[in-house]
């Protein structure tokens, strides 16, 4: 099998205007005749499902929470980066380009992410027109701040609610589709199959989560902005209904999966507090801006720290290690999440924890305050802060907060191709579940900045390429690949129901949260993962004879949701860790301990693994077929990452 | 630590529902609330028990999602969503009341979970400008007073869940819908349209059965987001202009 990319020839900034003007348009009378489906409604479905509305098509958008307002996007917090250079500070598009390929520890491909850091700069403008209210300057215009892996200030934000504003701006654009007739809504149903026909996708199938209905929609093209699978670690800073489901579906019937072992660990999360913890608070990177990431120099003070004798301010300046300022003075505080992460681990491996638990480092704003003001970093972070001192009981005004890394984002997902569709033609993947643009690590303000790109910009021209090129016909339910599917689905529901054993969903999911945070998180080892690899496919097979879900289909059954999206969750374990023993190599997120420089830093092998690992799903039990996609580096060159 | 939990539970939308006592033990201070319903959860599903059903999803506070109307509060003791909640807000031995957003425009689905589809068809009749993608100013040629951008961004903090309306005597939504209309009457973007959105979220809003407001202000002091009542007081001004100044012919 061969993976075309579809990357337009011709120079690097040319590239989408000329791909825009080679792609076919639908003539606007004839859009009305398409039917489009739209799975997710975060900012990449949203942003797609009323683009696609408000240029004609008739849309279907999916969602499992009770309201397209509530999909995850809404908790990002810092920000949404773009290459306006409103600061005068030296940005262009070039140098959002390069900071986030480079960012990307050159996994991801140059054309994508050129393209990404082109229309960044639309992306605000549309968001100021719907409303969003980002924070502004005494001269009414609009501000921006740092974000890590960058040395100018590119990223626009609503205090600490960027997320949440940027969705409800996208939603209200799709609200208003609604009213206007061209998008019906579905919230409450999940998707549980892709239906293809003559290798086309043509449908999904869904389960209605008050009923239990199971049920088949017909379109000419479906989009999954499903998200990412973060919670394949149980502990994550994902929203609790967060899961794989949707694009795992697909990738059964035939969608690559491509790089799942690239997932970001997040530097400055709250830390785990005790078993009962269902979800990790992340406590946005724009902190570190302000905030110093530091332990004590000696394992004997942070012992002191940690049995309660001595407090954090009781440590004087000298005895203080603010080891990302020592070891990175150029980016000090703000490298990229992968490093600042590993670099926690590291000290706390040492035995240089601050928290009782010992995994936790001091992010420490006294000098900040003591240079700015309290009232000053109040305006900035003040939900940040109130959040932190609601979920530990401590005010970080007066004490530095406590943080220790948490399973963030994934960059791996379905492959698409530069037009994001998979390699099933008519099924199109957006935002955090496609692969396309972060490489082996994304930075931070990035997200945002992609699920509304693909939405807004790219989708609604690419999509109008593959529908010009399919006849207007009606597409209905009627073809037996719907029956078909449907009956896989209901067979498959029925069984999870029958098998009525001992031990809760739960239970296995944190049993395959554990083994993934152990043997494929922050960091990695050959042993470790042909351990790891071993252990899943036992707790696959108890999970199949053991679980314990009860009720019946036909009701909201919250039990019966979580068991198939679980059940998802284990096979896609078992991916990921074929997938990072597989790439010998450290990069980014993904770090082999096997492969490291004397400093401990990302050993890369350009040489033998400047490719995209494509999965390509077999059968039940078979090992997946891996697809290489080559990348090529014309306009920039592979170095080693330095943030000193 | 020991709690009682008095929950009312409903198998769904036509079952009368009733309050059934579970006791619970081992409860950890550091528990949010909703950690400690998984807990519950847990423990019935082991004894074949049908678990207890609520909204939840990011468990950060800001999705809106969660609901629970804890001992009399919407969201409970403290001015903040439910997942936000940590069992160190309770004492050891306490019975603690939980009941689903009551509002007849909120009907429960089953167990603690209600449906709140009204809000988003409240959306749907106006809170939003109308501009399509593509197409519009650069986002510096608009420039706004950081005051009137700030009081906008307090507006449309709304997380859409619906504890004004559990709080509200009335079962108004007046909170949540003056909060958009705000939102949107403060920035010159959302000018156009203002007297179009006032009236017509006002009218969607009566249709979907809200109660009207009293000025009690229950829904201000229950708000996990700290929306200001100033808020309806400027809906309600943006209302009385559209209606007396109507473009509608």
């Amino acid at each position: 099998m061969i993976l075309d990319s579809k990357i337009p020839a011709g120079p690097l900034a040319e590239k989408w205007t000329k791909h825009k003007f080679n792609s076919k348009l639908v003539n606007p009378a004839n859009k009305r005749k398409y039917d489009v489906i739209v799975v997710g409604t975060g900012l990449a479905g949203a942003s797609a499902a009323a683009s696609l509305a408000e240029l004609g098509y008739n849309v279907k958008a999916f969602c499992f929470q009770d309201s397209p307002r509530r999909a995850h996007s809404i908790a990002a917090q810092g920000g949404i980066n773009a290459a306006k250079n409103y600061q005068n500070d030296g940005d262009s598009v070039f140098r959002l380009f390069y900071d986030t390929i480079k960012g990307g520890d050159y996994r991801a491909r140059e054309a994508n992410v050129y393209r990404l850091a082109e229309v960044s700069v639309s992306i605000i403008d549309q968001c100021v027109a719907q409303g969003v209210p980002f924070a502004r300057e005494y001269g009414g215009l609009l501000a921006n701040r740092s974000f890590g892996g960058a040395q100018v200030s590119r990223t626009f934000y609503a205090r600490g609610q960027t997320g949440q504003q940027l969705l409800l701006g996208a939603y209200s654009a799709l609200s208003r589709q609604v009213a206007n007739g061209k998008v019906k809504l579905y919230p409450r149903t999940e998707m549980m199959d892709v239906v293809t026909i003559d290798g086309h996708a043509r449908g999904i199938v869904t389960r209605n989560l008050i009923t239990g209905a199971i049920e088949t929609h017909a379109g000419h093209a479906v989009l999954l902005c499903t998200g990412g699978y973060g919670n394949v670690f149980f502990l994550s800073t994902n929203a609790m209904g967060s899961n794989v489901t949707a694009a795992w579906r697909a990738h059964k019937k035939g969608a690559l999966f491509a790089n799942p072992c690239f997932t970001q660990i997040h530097p400055t999360c709250i830390p785990v507090s005790g078993d009962h913890q269902s979800k990790l608070t992340l406590m946005s990177e724009s902190l570190r801006n302000d905030g110093r990431v530091w332990v004590p120099k000696t394992v004997e003070t942070s012992e002191k720290l940690r049995k309660k004798q001595i407090k954090p301010a009781d440590i004087k300046d000298e005895d203080r290690d603010y080891f990302l300022e020592r070891k990175y003075p150029s980016f000090g505080n703000l490298v990229p999440r992968d490093v600042a992460s590993r670099n926690a681990k590291y000290v706390c491996d040492e035995g240089r924890g601050v928290n009782e638990t010992g995994e936790a480092v001091f992010l420490d704003f006294r000098d900040a305050i003591a240079r700015d003001s309290e009232d000053a970093i109040r305006a900035r972070y003040g939900n940040l802060f109130d959040m932190y001192q609601q979920i530990t009981g401590e005010n970080p005004y007066k004490t530095p907060m406590m943080i220790y890394p948490a399973v963030h984002y994934t960059m791996g997902g379905l492959w698409v191709d530069y037009n994001l569709m998979t390699n099933i033609p008519g099924l199109y993947a957006l935002g955090e579940a496609n692969f396309s643009d972060h490489g082996a690590n994304r930075l931070g303000a990035s997200a945002l900045m992609q699920g509304l790109a693909d939405g807004y910009f790219v989708a609604p021209y690419t999509i109008g390429d593959y529908l010009a090129q399919t006849p207007p016909k009606k597409v209905d339910d009627s073809h037996p690949a719907f029956a078909e599917s449907l009956a896989n689905v209901k067979s498959a529901i029925e069984k999870l129901l029958k098998i009525n054993g001992s031990k809760t969903v739960d239970h296995f999911h944190k049993r395959l949260g554990k083994i993934m945070w152990n043997e494929c998180g922050m960091a990695r080892t050959e042993e470790g993962l042909k351990k790891a690899k071993a252990e899943i496919k036992a707790l696959k097979k108890e999970f199949w004879s053991d679980v314990k879900v009860l009720g019946t289909n036909e009701e909201l059954n919250q039990s019966l949701e979580k068991a198939n999206r679980v059940a998802d969750f284990i096979e896609l374990g078992e991916l990921m860790i074929d997938d990072a023993l597989n790439r010998n190599e450290s990069c980014g997120g993904h770090f082999r301990e096997e492969y490291q420089t004397p400093e401990g830093e990302a050993l890369r092998d350009d040489e033998n693994y400047a490719y995209v690992a494509a999965w390509k799903y077999l059968g039940e039990n078979q090992e997946e077929e891996l697809v290489k996609e080559p990348l090529e580096f014309e306009n920039v060159k592979l170095t080693q990452r330095s943030y000193k | 630590m020991k709690l009682t939990l008095k929950i009312w539970r409903q198998k769904n939308a036509s079952d009368k529902g009733g309050f059934v006592t579970y006791p619970v033990d081992g409860i950890s201070t550091d528990m949010s609330f909703l950690e400690m319903l998984d807990v519950l959860n847990e423990q019935l599903t082991e004894k074949g028990e049908d678990p207890v059903h609520f909204d939840h999803d990011c468990r950060e506070g800001i999705c809106g999602m969660c609901s629970l109307y804890i001992n009399g509060n919407p969201h409970g003791p403290l001015q903040t969503t439910t997942c936000q909640l940590h069992m160190r807000s309770f004492s050891d031995g306490q019975t603690i009341t939980i009941e689903p957003w009551r509002a007849k425009a909120f009907p429960v689905v089953k167990d603690l979970v209600v449906n709140r589809s009204a809000f988003d068809r409240i959306i749907q009749a106006g809170g939003y400008v109308s501009v399509n993608t593509g197409g519009v100013p650069d986002a510096n040629e608009i420039p706004i007073p950081k005051r009137i951008a700030d009081e906008a961004f307090d507006a449309a903090t709304c997380i859409g869940c619906g504890a004004c309306v559990a709080a509200c005597k009335n079962a108004s939504a007046m909170l949540f819908t003056s909060a958009k209309i705000s939102q949107l009457a403060l920035l010159p973007q959302g000018r156009v349209e203002r007297k179009e959105r006032a009236e017509k979220m006002v009218a969607q809003m009566d249709a979907e059965g809200f109660g009207a407001c009293t000025n009690t202000g229950a829904c201000a002091a229950e708000c996990p987001k700290g929306i200001s009542l100033t808020n309806i007081a400027r809906m309600n001004r943006e209302y009385f202009a559209a209606v007396v100044s109507s473009e509608n012919v």
